[in-house]
């Protein structure tokens, strides 16, 4: 039927109406497939959630009702008081009144105390004849982390009381030590969490899930059909995108929903300046997505280089869980080529600190750059490919 | 000539480094022609087909697809040409009346077209009942079948066949070259490759290719006077040592 030819290539002339539509019906086929797969939806939406509320409810940093024991040799008022202010301040738990050092080793051995205070004899005497009492603080270090903690919150409460009680006795001022924490008053560990857990969901939506898409094609021999016809390589990719990025933002949304409304984690900035730079790293994520399918073949290695080569490093070296600052100074110099990393920090500036763009530029521009060099590189990739 | 000549190649090379996949072929493929383009494994048939489809830009040499250059007029190949390759080309999870109407759209059909397209091949392969299923339910020879049709789905000057038969069994081949057969009828020219031998006899023209060159391009019949052969298989083998 050479009428019926001659007709479709004359509709063609309206190329721009005509792209767009091949476009949006490709749109739609991308739609489809992800609305199919109902366990990768699954999890791409019931992960945020389960995550934001394990971080949230389960996994704290936070110390509450710790059981202790306290060995009194002294029994006074003041180690009375001082043991008082230790229980009431609802981190402790008094579980055993220990008679004597024979009965500390056991005690710890069965495994439910977590620190032993000893209070020497003649407390009081000792504090207010030669103006200094000895207290020991023994902790069980097995869990280091929760071992430094509790030494802290016990010495800072003991600390506050010493200061209490040297204005009331009106001797020479002392130095007070003040503790203040700033941003996170409560040391809350979910503030901590929403910035890296924002980071490691968009990048696993727009990373992995892009490049999964777009190897799929490859793998079912689709790609091929697709490169073939009229839809230019750029649409492919645009088309692929596009979904994915909106899923990132829906998830994004979640987050922060579920982290204000649930948690009470403040966002004290700007929102749209937090909008925008989730927008950016989406974009760096994406790209990086589009560069994996270029050099995978299959989803199987798609998926191994997303969670290998960037899900890890984002969970590792971001500052996500572990501090930056505490890291061997080698990791300190990778941890800078990882984007998560810049945008933590963006995160946290602008939900917890409410800083202005001014404060994040660096990071903004650190994620640009990248942004630029991963979609050069896949364009270069994607080109040497289709030779 | 030019316009007789639906596909015309000329001393056609593809170099990778100091590889050379294809060695300066020259052939060409009248239109309505079902032309067999055939080759051992690694013979260069899917690089040369590559080249003619617009996807791999040749290294020297001349060629053109439905009038159009393949180093500038790429676009406009694709536009004119379908494809189909072994792996069926369809989604999977996509229903029957989906896979139509997303290939109906890229290749640029109306809406109205694309209605009637549907209804029509959803009749005349009469799997109306399967509209609504989703292709991985369907048996192989359907979605072959259903493959071949989307190709064409646009009416390609040229449709490109890349072992379009693989695993299917013997009557479901048969009933997919008789489809080939009604579609070269209508003027559409059939570019093919295929690992089967009794195929081969179904092309008006064969060319088999071996290390990059085209060391054989005739009818089958006188294919098979001139290597004193009773079937293509013959031929084949003879050519391909």
């Amino acid at each position: 039927m050479p009428h019926e030819i001659k007709e479709i290539s004359e509709i063609s002339d309206f190329r721009g109406i005509n792209d767009m539509k091949r476009f949006i019906g490709f749109l739609i086929k991308e739609f489809y497939h992800i609305f199919r797969d109902f366990r990768t939806l699954l999890i791409l939406f019931g992960m945020p959630v389960a995550q934001i509320l394990l971080f949230g409810f389960a996994i704290t940093n936070e110390i509450k009702d710790v059981k202790i024991a306290i060995l009194d040799e002294s029994k006074d008022n003041v180690t009375r008081e001082i043991s008082d202010k230790l229980l009431s301040s609802g981190y402790f738990l008094l579980y055993d009144n220990l008679q004597s050092v024979k009965d500390i080793e056991p005690e710890f051995r069965k495994g439910i105390i977590k620190e032993v205070i000893i209070f020497e004899p003649n407390f009081s005497d000792n504090l207010f004849k030669t103006g200094s009492a000895n207290i020991q603080l023994i902790a069980d270090a097995s869990e280091p982390n929760l071992a430094n903690m509790i030494v802290a919150y016990t010495t800072s409460i003991i600390t506050n009381y010493r200061s209490e009680i040297t204005k009331s006795e009106d001797v020479l001022p002392s130095i007070n030590t003040e503790i203040k924490m700033r941003f996170n008053p409560n040391l809350k560990s979910v503030f901590m969490f929403v910035p890296g857990l924002m980071a490691v969901i968009l990048l696993l939506v727009s990373a992995l899930m892009t490049s999964i898409s777009i190897t799929k094609e490859k793998e079912m021999g689709t790609m091929e059909v697709l490169l073939v016809s009229p839809l230019k390589p750029f649409q492919i990719i645009i088309g692929k995108v596009i979904p994915y990025l909106l899923l990132a933002f829906v998830n994004a949304f979640v987050i922060l929903g579920l982290a204000q409304f649930i948690f009470g984690v403040p966002i004290v900035g700007n929102t749209i300046l937090l909008v925008l730079e989730s927008a950016l790293f989406v974009i760096v994520a994406l790209s990086l997505g589009i560069l994996i399918s270029t050099i995978s073949n299959n989803q199987q290695t798609a998926m191994m280089i997303s969670l290998g080569g960037l899900m890890l490093p984002t969970i590792i070296l971001s500052g996500y869980i572990f501090p930056i600052e505490n890291m061997p100074i080698v990791l300190q110099i990778i941890s800078n080529a990882v984007p998560a990393r810049w945008f933590i920090a963006i995160v946290k500036g602008i939900m917890l600190k409410g800083s202005s763009f001014g404060y994040i530029m660096k990071e903004t521009f650190v994620l640009i750059g990248m942004a630029v060099f991963f979609i050069f590189l896949s364009i270069i990739k994607f080109k040497t490919r289709l030779e | 000539m030019e316009n007789e000549n639906i596909i015309y190649a000329e001393n056609l090379t593809k170099k990778f480094g100091s590889f050379v996949a294809v060695n300066s072929i020259s052939f060409s493929v009248k239109k309505g022609e079902i032309y067999g383009f055939l080759g051992a494994n690694g013979a260069g048939k899917t690089t040369a087909i590559r080249m003619l489809c617009g996807l791999s830009t040749p290294s020297s040499g001349k060629a053109t697809v439905a009038g159009f250059d393949v180093y500038k007029q790429t676009e406009n190949i694709k536009k004119n040409i379908g494809y189909m390759s072994q792996k069926f080309s369809l989604y999977e999870d996509l229903t029957v009346k989906e896979n139509i109407t997303f290939y109906g759209g890229i290749y640029g059909l109306s809406d109205k077209e694309i209605k009637e397209k549907t209804e029509y091949l959803l009749d005349i392969l009469k799997i109306g009942d399967a509209k609504d299923k989703l292709i991985k339910s369907l048996p192989l020879g359907w979605k072959q079948k259903l493959a071949f049709s989307v190709a064409v789905i646009h009416n390609p000057k040229i449709v490109f066949l890349d072992e379009p038969t693989g695993g299917v069994d013997p009557l479901t081949r048969r009933q997919f070259w008789n489809m080939i057969y009604e579609e070269a009828s209508r003027g559409i020219t059939v570019f093919v490759t295929t690992h089967y031998m009794d195929e081969a006899e179904y092309c008006n023209r064969v060319s088999i290719m071996s290390d990059g060159i085209i060391a054989a391009l005739d009818t089958p019949s006188k294919l098979k006077e001139k290597y004193n052969a009773n079937t293509m298989h013959e031929v084949f083998v003879k050519i391909a040592r």
